[in-house]
């Protein structure tokens, strides 16, 4: 079975050279120039017969001045200085790095969709307002909620938005409650969120089985208690499986269960959070719905809520009206979220995903990602053990504990190491509660080929630790540049080419 | 059926083996069968293929009017049809930009991290300001975290904010104060500049004022900053990054606090987003900065390297008592700004500003012209206005789509009613934009068009 060459490797990048790339203000000859700007035929006007003096910049503004080739040489060597999905395996635990459908591209980028004016009132962007509407009930479909907004950016504006909704709810309701719980496993957008929607974060511990200690949690609540955020799998890619007890008890106080969706990918089709009594849902739709992260954004976090909950939802929202589709505003909205409808662009790459695969092939994504974590979590069993020996969902978290104490090498070693051997690197040091974390999420779109050498590098690196244990301390040393000196640039701040001519 | 999965099915037997397993449906034994959703009870369709799927697609295109094809842009409130050539495309969308991660690694990294550099720069000369940070998701959320951050520095929470601001950004500025308590406190626009003493506060955490407004007019910035200095707040202004290009910078004005709405650089309409969230501060306040900064440093080999820093700031470290929840940001559109400036250059971003004012103002003169159709302020705008028409703008809007023209936003619609920006009734105002793509032909046509809608 795994004779065949894995597709997920990239270590055949040609990479020629170590030299570092030249900034665009350092390629920058002023005098040149790349930009062909359409002929308006409108007589000229000078700038100061239509702005005050006061207002014009005493200083010109000075940029960088490229010819159009030299652009492209630049840019272009700078995107062959980047590590991608498209390149190789990345198993980047909880960030879900699966393979972009180029597909969902290609319709986004239609210039029927991409050309539209936000501000065009309703009938001139019906096609707009029923995409909407058909991804927000999918998005329910999937969740087991009732409806939802697509205005969030991304995940953490999602927390922030939930957050909202829940202070909302408990207003409706003459209550006033402080307090939000959270694992101590939780990402850390889960308590900076809470303290942005004013409310105050109780951590309670995970016990030794890596889930929420039922105990601690009962403990904890209160009748000041407005919710609790789970993330179900948790970020140690484990299912809370007393999500039945945890739910009835924080309902019994009066408070709403808040699912974080980083991890929807693993349950698609297999278990809905509406079903295990979430009140709202935050969905990452880069993670989930395969939709490109752009090395770091954009992103978009559509909230889907229970009944009870939607009239507070922000507002517009696309709506079917008649057999048309316009703007409606919730009744008790909490209002805006974004300049605009949300991240419109990224909502329709995901509406053409969950179009692609259907019921049946989203419960494929998740049973294939399950299966692909699982298979890694036990061939690695006896090179780095995993943080919590039993069944996991969609990732692994596992320790490097071990090698550490025998051989001085650290996760972060293990991980730097995998970056020489084609592969991006796993999560290392999270979540918190695991020492020496290397957190695998190989996602359901890498073959077995693939896991399979990502499974013998990690073995080799290892092995390595106990007879060089000082080349991965070295490592990487194929990457554009080696180690980087990250205390340096904290000490001495140099964020624009500016600070740096300093 | 159609999906992306690479297993054949011998190899999921083969794997499932390995694990002791029958069938993929073990693999979620542990799930309480009480939650467990039954087959085919999740409600979604079957999975079609891509063409299938593209017809679908189609279908919603079609019925879209307000596109470039069908209607030459004059919309614009925060939102402009500028030109985005095939380069800036080709280059934006390359896979190692579009289907990377954060940059959590950063020897993998320097494409990413060293572009966001330069978009750093870029941002930080354009505000006048030494700091920009890595992106937020938009203006209207990056003012947001502007007065999250005034409130942080000066201990207090109540936040001045002209009318001039875009009514939607003041729309999310309110919904944000539901979670902080901050009291946000707004300023009217008298024949389109802000009356400061219209708020009636003695202290605040932040004055904010937009430069050029909403409205397109150059504010009275002088009294702006004075404002700021006498209620003892942090000076935030709103800047249209094209206007920046040629009008005096916001830390040229004093601002500690620079924000934007940076989609004029290189995005497309895209129908409101992804956009991009300028963001620059004066340098006592990059500790507090939101989000992402790429800083440079140097590797083991003492190679120029670039590198996510400052990060005890950001929301994975500090939890609760981060300085913001943001962690996913715009860095491709960030990214696509720093190459769409690259291209423009420094003579080009000049060109870009002037001729979109060069064609509002043609347009301004001519429009006024039109019986009934009357300027809505007389102070000085740049390269967008707004009129007062003899009919609800909403009804011209919908007449001159007919003639091909998308003649502009209601400013009824972007308010949603009466609002401190327009003294007496918005129904019949029309805001107008014009960028450096549109012709003196497509002028001509928008009089002729509107001639005829106010008839």
């Amino acid at each position: 079975m795994m004779t065949a060459q894995p597709g997920g490797r990239a270590a055949s990048i040609p990479l020629m050279g170590h030299e570092v790339e030249p900034t665009m203000f350092e390629l920058s000859v002023p005098g040149r120039s790349a930009a062909q700007l359409r002929t308006t035929a409108i007589p000229t006007r000078s700038l100061e017969s239509m702005v005050p003096a006061e207002h014009l910049n005493p200083e010109p503004l000075v940029t960088a001045d490229l010819a159009e080739r030299d652009l492209v040489g630049h840019v272009t060597r700078l995107s062959h200085r980047q590590f991608s999905v498209d390149l190789g395996a990345y198993p980047l635990g909880s960030c879900t790095m699966k393979y972009n459908p180029k597909f969902c591209d290609s319709v986004a980028a239609d210039p029927g969709l991409v050309s539209v004016h936000p501000g065009a009132s309703a009938p001139m962007v019906q096609g707009w307002l029923e995409l909407l509407v058909t991804l927000e009930e999918r998005l329910c479909a999937i969740t087991g909620m009732a409806a939802a907004t697509l205005q969030p950016a991304a995940g953490a504006a999602g927390e922030l938005t939930g957050l909202l909704l829940m202070r909302a709810y408990h207003d409706a309701n003459g209550e006033q409650r402080r307090r939000v719980i959270i694992p101590d496993s939780a990402h850390g957008t889960n308590p900076a969120s809470v303290t942005l929607g004013g409310y105050e974060v109780t951590t309670v511990p995970s016990n030794e089985r890596g889930l929420v200690d039922l105990d601690a949690l009962r403990a904890a609540l209160g009748p000041d208690v407005a919710g609790i955020m789970l993330t179900n799998p948790n970020t140690v890619g484990l299912f809370e499986e007393q999500i039945v007890e945890i739910a009835e008890a924080v309902h019994d106080v009066g408070g709403l269960l808040y699912y974080d969706g980083a991890n929807l990918n693993a349950i698609l089709g297999v278990v809905r959070p509406g079903d295990m009594g979430f009140d709202i849902v935050h969905m990452n739709l880069h993670k989930t719905f395969a939709t490109p992260h752009g090395g770091g954004g954009p992103g978009a976090g559509p909230v889907a809520v229970s009944a009870r909950l939607a009239r507070f939802l922000p507002g517009p929202r696309a709506t079917r009206v008649d057999g048309r589709f316009e703007w409606v505003t919730p009744e008790a909205s909490i209002g805006r979220m974004h300049g605009w409808h949300g991240n419109a662009m990224v909502l329709a790459r995901a509406l053409a995903y969950i179009e692609v695969h259907g019921a049946p092939g989203l419960e494929r994504v998740a049973q294939h990602a399950v299966l692909n974590a699982n298979w890694l979590r036990r061939r690695l069993a006896d090179t780095l053990p995993a943080a919590y020996d039993r069944p996991c969902m969609h990732e692994c978290v596992l320790t490097a504990t071990s090698v550490k104490s025998a051989h001085g090498v650290r996760g972060l070693d293990i991980a730097k190491s995998l970056l020489d051997e084609g592969f991006h690197s796993p999560t290392v040091y999270f979540p918190l509660i695991v020492d020496e974390a290397l957190m695998f999420e190989p996602t359901e779109t890498e073959s077995p080929q693939t896991l399979e050498v990502l499974a013998a590098a990690v073995e080799s690196i290892v092995a390595r630790a106990a007879t060089d244990p000082e080349s991965l301390h070295l490592a990487p040393t194929h990457t554009p540049v080696s180690r980087v000196d990250e205390a340096r640039a904290a000490r001495h701040l140099i964020a624009t080419e500016d600070d740096a001519q300093r | 059926m159609a999906d992306y999965l690479p297993h054949t099915d011998d190899e999921v037997e083969a794997m499932l083996a390995f694990l002791g397993l029958t069938s993929l449906d073990d693999l979620f034994a542990h799930i309480p069968a009480a939650v467990r959703l039954a087959a085919g009870a999740m409600g979604l369709p079957e999975g079609r293929s891509e063409p299938d799927v593209a017809d679908e697609f189609a279908q919603f295109t079609r019925a879209n009017r307000a596109t470039a094809s069908q209607l030459v842009c004059f919309a614009g409130g925060g939102a402009y049809d500028h030109e985005v050539p095939s380069v800036v495309r080709a280059l934006a969308s390359r896979s190692e930009f579009v289907t990377a991660y954060t940059p959590y690694q950063p020897e993998v990294a320097q494409g990413v991290l060293q572009a966001l550099f330069e978009y750093q720069t870029l941002v930080s000369r354009l505000s006048g300001l030494p700091v920009a940070n890595a992106s937020l998701y938009d203006g209207a959320t990056a003012l947001v975290e502007a007065l999250n951050l005034a409130g942080g520095a000066t201990h207090r929470s109540t936040m001045v904010v002209s009318a001039g601001v875009h009514p939607h950004w003041r729309a999310v500025v309110r919904t944000f104060a539901r979670g902080t308590g901050h009291r946000v406190v707004e300023a009217p626009l008298v024949d389109g500049v802000t009356d400061w003493s219209g708020a009636d506060v003695d202290e605040a955490a932040a004055v904010v004022v937009a430069y050029p407004n909403y409205l397109g007019v150059i504010e009275d910035m002088a009294a702006a900053r004075a404002n700021a200095t006498r209620l003892g707040g942090l000076f935030v202004v709103a800047g249209d990054p094209v206007a920046a290009g040629v009008l005096r910078t916001a830390g040229g004005w004093g601002a500690d606090v620079f924000v934007g709405e940076g989609q004029p650089f290189g995005t497309a309409l895209s129908f409101g987003g992804p956009y991009l969230g300028l963001f620059a501060v004066a340098s006592e306040h990059v500790r507090r900065l939101p989000g992402r900064i790429v800083g440079e440093t140097v590797d083991t080999n003492g190679r120029r390297a670039f590198v996510t820093t400052l990060r005890a700031r950001e929301q994975d470290i500090r939890r609760e008592k981060a300085t913001s929840n943001v962690c996913t940001n715009q860095t491709l559109m960030a990214v696509t700004a720093a190459i769409q400036l690259g291209w423009l250059g420094t003579a080009g971003l000049r060109q870009v500003a002037v001729a979109s004012a060069t064609g509002a103002h043609a347009l301004f003169d001519a429009l006024t012209a039109v019986e009934g159709v009357t300027p809505l302020v007389t102070a000085p705008f740049f390269r967008e206005f707004a009129i007062r028409l003899p009919r609800p703008a909403d009804e011209v809007i919908a007449t001159m789509a007919s003639d091909g023209i998308l003649a502009g936003l209601s400013v009824a619609a972007l308010t949603g009613g009466p609002d401190l920006s327009v003294e007496g009734d918005p129904s019949n105002v029309l805001l107008v934009a014009v960028t450096e793509r549109r012709t003196q032909l497509e002028l001509d046509a928008y009089v002729d068009a509107l001639r005829k809608a106010v008839r």
